[in-house]
């Protein structure tokens, strides 16, 4: 089985948009929306939901007043500082390690497992696709994202498919790193703009660092033709590969309002583009 | 006054509107750029740097001659970051928080907790804006620690502006935390305002009031303006797409510079968000 990513780095440079025109030029896989804390695939794809559950993500340390003799162990070893002074917790500073739980003379500390997120199975006109909503403010979204990518390699193998395409978070961090660990290739997807270039840099250094192949492509190419060839000359001097370069197209947000696959909505510029861009990845993978 | 920037999707202009909210702050203004894992503010104002401190987790170190492999460390990680094998304890950095557990628990006091670098957070100045920001390292997986080291550099100046990152997990609540008001940078897409209806709830829960500026405002459809009106949630500044201004921003050149005229709308959003957060 096969697994490719589809990261940015920077947010909005086109990652979903992309991801979902891949969805309908490929057959025979799995989609999978890793950005749990913003997923938006499925307001494209629109699945129709079979299987869902519930994402237990976190503990939350809970002191029992009656028992509790405030000697201060728990205060003096967590070190989130999430127990405050009258000897209560702070959720949103607790990690739910039980550190302060091990410390506490008289087990008046319990850790209680919180409900942080929920997943879904559905099934698109493009085939099964899997995904996550992670609660507000809450931690521990690589988890999440490692159990999408879990569920979706479990589909994949239900319904005999061997691709799993997944839409990853923007950024560096645990979600990110959780997205990338293990995956045949991550297709970066950058803009030509000093922040794009900048961000590109960051995520490649991600995927270089756990073994993972990146590919590169600048979307909306044509806004800053003078950085878009300062990010080839880039790729070139770091031996990484240039897979695509997509043309910017308003017809792209359009295509986003009608709840339509770029590819599918019409057959300008940009979706030539990202069919040959398609075709590239499968060539290479 | 600290105001966060905030957006729960990606490039809407969350770090265009903080470089303008804070290039237009007329007296003592500071920005701390809380997007730790693609900090981008620099590339606009070019801060000289004055100084770089390392932010480091305390991580666990086994003396191998006073461990008697019983277990206990991994028993107790709750993030699976030890794990115990035939005549070794193994170790995975980037699943460690730093909690120190395992050092508490071991019954030999054969593991030592010793700092290791995640990234760093770095000062100075740009004009007349105090300039923070931190930056994690590639291949590690927390922001959090480097978010509360930022925002422990707060300086006592009326104005504070807080970029934040996309999304809405706990990086995100770290940078909200403690603000006084928090600014939502969204575009009229469904996209948009999908993303935008988790950020208001973030917000809500650590009750923080918000407003909205709609970016690109002329694109896409009516869906946001529908959901702020029936949700009542103020929206602040319209933008309209404005290929100046893109170009501009493609080269790090801030909106201001590139279009002066904006200069009364920011002043006025400050206005409106000072009013807005003091009542």
């Amino acid at each position: 089985m096969k697994e490719l990513v589809v990261l940015s780095g920077k947010g909005g440079t086109g990652k979903t948009t992309l991801a979902a025109s891949f969805a309908a030029l490929g057959q025979g896989q799995v989609l999978a929306d890793c950005d749990v804390d913003a997923p938006d695939l499925w307001l494209v794809l629109q699945p129709k939901i079979q299987r869902k559950g519930d994402f237990v993500g976190a503990r939350v340390a809970q002191i029992d007043p009656e028992r509790c003799q405030q000697c201060g162990n728990c205060q003096e070893v967590c070190h989130f500082e999430a127990v405050t002074e009258l000897f209560t917790i702070d959720p949103l500073a607790c990690e739910g390690c039980g550190t302060c739980a091990l410390a506490c003379p008289v087990e008046a500390i319990t850790l209680l497992e919180v409900l942080t997120g929920r997943w879904f199975v559905g099934e698109t006109p493009y085939g099964p696709m899997v995904y996550a909503r992670l609660g507000a403010g809450q931690e521990n979204s690589g988890k999440l994202v490692t159990l999408v990518r879990q569920q979706a390699r479990e589909v994949a193998q239900e319904k005999g498919l061997d691709f799993v395409l997944i839409d990853g978070p923007p950024g560096i961090g645990c979600p990110v790193i959780a997205s990338v660990s293990g995956v045949n290739a991550a297709l970066v997807v950058t803009e030509p703009t000093l922040s794009g270039q900048h961000d590109l840099e960051r995520v490649v250094a991600v995927c270089h660092h756990f073994g993972v192949h990146p590919l590169i492509c600048v979307n909306k190419f044509d806004l800053n033709p003078t950085v878009t060839e300062e990010i080839t000359v880039y790729c070139r001097k770091n031996g990484l590969e240039m897979v695509g370069q997509v043309p910017f197209d308003p017809t792209a947000v359009e295509a986003v309002v009608k709840a339509v696959p770029l590819v599918e909505y019409d057959r300008g510029e940009a979706a030539s583009a990202i069919v040959a861009l398609w075709e590239r990845i499968k060539e290479i993978l | 006054m600290v105001v966060a920037v905030a957006s729960g999707k990606g490039g809407t202009g969350k770090t265009t509107i903080a470089v303008a909210l804070a290039q237009c702050a007329e007296e003592g203004v500071q920005i701390l750029d809380c997007d730790v894992e693609e900090p981008n503010v620099h590339l606009f104002l070019r801060p000289s740097l004055h100084s770089r401190e390392p932010v480091s987790l305390l991580m666990p170190e086994v003396d191998l001659d006073k461990c008697t492999l019983c277990g206990r460390c991994a028993e107790v990680c709750h993030y699976n970051a030890l794990a115990v094998i035939k005549e070794r304890v193994l170790f995975f950095p980037e699943l460690c928080h730093g909690c120190g557990a395992c050092s508490l628990a071991c019954p030999r006091e054969a593991i030592r907790e010793v700092p290791r670098e995640i990234g760093v957070v770095e000062e100075g100045r740009a004009d007349g804006i105090l300039f923070v920001h931190g930056r994690l390292h590639p291949g590690e997986a927390m922001p959090s620690p480097i978010i509360r080291q930022v925002k422990a550099k707060k300086a006592t100046v009326p104005r504070i502006v807080i970029d934040v990152s996309p999304g809405t997990a706990c990086p995100v609540a770290e940078a909200l935390k403690g603000t006084d008001f928090c600014l939502l940078v969204t575009e009229p897409t469904p996209f948009g305002l999908s993303d935008l209806r988790l950020a208001v709830e973030l917000a809500g829960e650590l009750g923080i009031p918000v407003g909205v500026v709609i970016n690109r405002a002329d694109l896409g459809d009516e869906g946001v303006e529908r959901f702020c009106q029936e949700h009542s949630f103020p929206i602040l500044l319209r933008l309209g797409f404005d290929r100046r201004i893109a170009e501009a921003y493609s080269r790090g050149i801030p909106l201001l510079p590139a279009a002066p005229e904006l200069g009364s709308d920011f002043r006025r959003l400050w206005e409106q968000i000072e009013g807005r957060a003091m009542g």
